[in-house]
């Protein structure tokens, strides 16, 4: 036994912020710096940065890997624009609070189902379940416009409706941004509690060993089910604040290609950390719309730089970057 | 007054009778030794009375109350807890961390979604004082992976310990580690367990162990018990000696 006194040391909460505080004021400061498209582009991956972190609460702190994360998009985006259509709901915020309201319903439904199983036949079945609402909306399309999708005009933010006059592009790089952000840092927040929360530590107890977990008393599928739901609520979040973006909501992002983009997300950014998702999430989007740009072989030029990403950095860029630093740590503590 | 008490518990395989109609009691405070060759029924009688298998037939009575039906969850609540022969441990977590998810599950804070975890300092500081008891306070902050075999077996102990159970069950609580490593690893439990008045099962191959630290012994053989009683009348017992031990030293 060690003769040196030993202390207890509680690791503090506090520390992160070290990090978190300097890239947030470097998001509220970027607009002025960039121009409304790159600004745009940043919202687009702040967007998706929600839904990863909301799939990664899944698949990094609960062990499950879920293939149908597009369901929770989609019905947040289509909750937002039938609610425009038939109901003519103008203002964001009754918009955002019916996508998740929506979103934690399906998501209570296919989850009762889906926390039953893990491993394969979880990705399986969640999956099945996505194709299910990506075949309705391709199939009901006197209801979801089919292929063609639903228009979703430019809503009201905090009670203010764009003015006819004022270009889009600069409200979506201006009011819209900040909106998100603000969103998106209120999601940051939240998620970081519920990981580093006696629930959070009980879903990585779940994750490690589940048969450990019932045996400290853990109820197994209730946690795996509240953690589902409230990772349907955040993509289902993301998928609401997407579409105004958008303008339009087509049954693509119902379709299992776009779950694989949000696995590619966290799994790019690391999905063993906390930050890897919401990295991995603005990198892919920027990778993504310049591969766009470049060919029109792009899902084939993406392929191979996601496939050299993965084979170069495989805990991801921030679990890398993290391995880079404790090194670095060791070599100036020799 | 019994603290547990099963009436003719039974489980089947297939047509292997693993644990066949058996009546085995344990006293309040009593440290007791299970014994028996592989596949004598065990670690099945064990994960009957804890929950992890459902019996085909018979009765659980713990503290007076039949836990026959209940969950796993229900019969930690009520006192029950255990440790494993392979090692169950949360390999990702800190010792720390392992220690205090007991601690916040027993208290009914598991489930606390939107506050920290780190804010419950009465928590750390008991899993930090339990980590103190089995000796691993220095490796608090490391990872329960990356510690050595004697380590993870003790640390095992210790997440169930934190239960503050009323009945614990020590599936082989030395196996897989160095002979030199036993004896220490079964001090530190037996002074903790005997100190709490906790009433213990140990499955147990080792004989040394067995009869240097059990009130009572408890053979098993095919599912069955084949006899039960002191160290000594163990020792001496020849169906036992027979079966399992081998004759006692002239």
């Amino acid at each position: 036994m060690s003769t040196f006194p030993v202390t207890l040391e509680v690791r503090s909460s506090v520390k992160p912020l070290a990090w978190a505080v300097p890239a947030a004021l470097l998001l509220f400061a970027l607009p002025h710096a960039i121009d409304p498209y790159q600004t745009i582009l940043l919202a687009y991956g702040l967007v998706m940065a929600i839904a990863a972190l909301g799939f990664n609460l899944l698949l990094g702190y609960t062990g499950l890997l879920s293939f149908g994360h597009s369901a929770y998009f989609g019905l947040g985006a289509y909750a937002v624009a039938f609610m425009v259509k038939y109901l003519h709901v103008q203002s964001l915020e009754l918009l955002v609070l019916g996508a998740v309201v929506a979103s934690l319903a399906v998501s209570a439904l296919f989850g009762f189902v889906c926390v039953r199983y893990t491993r394969i036949f979880f990705s399986i079945l969640t999956l099945a379940l996505s194709q299910v609402l990506w075949s309705l909306a391709f199939k009901f399309f006197w209801v979801t416009g089919g292929s063609d999708g639903l228009r979703v005009p430019t809503p009201a933010v905090l009670g203010r409706l764009p003015d006819p006059a004022e270009d889009k592009i600069l409200f979506l790089a201006n009011a819209y941004y900040y909106y998100v952000l603000v969103l998106f840092l209120a999601c940051v927040l939240v998620m970081w509690v519920i990981v580093n929360s006696p629930f959070g530590k009980a879903l990585q107890a779940i994750r490690d060993n589940e048969t450990r977990a019932e045996f400290v008393g853990i109820q197994i599928r209730r946690y795996r089910f509240v953690a589902f739901l409230v990772s349907g609520a955040f993509t289902g979040l993301a998928g609401a604040l997407w579409v105004p973006l958008n303008g339009l909501t087509t049954p693509d992002i119902l379709y299992w290609p776009f779950s694989g983009e949000i696995v590619f997300m966290s799994v790019l950014g690391g999905f063993r950390t906390f930050a890897g998702p919401i990295v991995g999430a603005v990198v892919f989007n920027y990778l993504k719309t310049s591969a766009v740009g470049f060919t029109v072989y792009w899902q084939a030029l993406l392929g191979a730089i996601l496939v050299f990403l993965v084979l170069a950095l495989p805990a991801g860029i921030v679990g890398t970057f993290k391995h880079l630093l404790l090194w670095l740590r060791k070599r100036a503590f020799r | 007054m019994n603290l547990l008490q099963t009436t003719q518990l039974t489980k089947y395989f297939g047509n292997t009778h693993a644990v066949d109609a058996v009546d085995f009691a344990i006293g309040e405070g009593e440290v007791l030794a299970l014994i028996g060759s592989n596949g004598a029924g065990k670690t099945s009688l064990v994960n009957l009375i804890s929950g992890l298998l459902r019996a085909d037939g018979g009765r659980i009575v713990f503290r007076g109350i039949d836990i026959t039906a209940l969950s796993v969850h229900d019969r930690i609540r009520a006192g029950i807890a255990r440790s494993f022969q392979l090692v169950n441990l949360f390999d990702q977590l800190t010792l720390l961390d392992n220690v205090a998810l007991s601690i916040f599950s027993r208290e009914g804070m598991i489930g606390r979604l939107l506050s920290l975890a780190n804010r419950y300092r009465a928590v750390w500081e008991e899993a930090f004082e339990i980590l103190r008891q089995f000796g691993l306070e220095t490796r608090s902050s490391l990872l329960a992976g990356g510690i050595s075999q004697g380590e993870r077996k003790l640390l095992d102990v210790a997440v169930a310990y934190a239960l503050r159970p009323k009945l614990l069950f020590l599936d082989e609580p030395t196996s897989g580690v160095g002979t030199r490593e036993k004896a220490p690893i079964m001090d530190v439990v037996s002074a903790i367990v005997r100190s709490k008045h906790i009433t213990a099962v140990v499955i147990e191959h080792d004989m040394d162990v067995v009869f240097r630290y059990s009130d009572r012994i408890v053979a098993m053989h095919q599912g069955t018990i084949l006899a039960s009683g002191t160290p000594d009348e163990i020792r001496h017992n020849e169906a036992v000696t027979t079966t399992l031990i081998g004759a006692p030293d002239a």
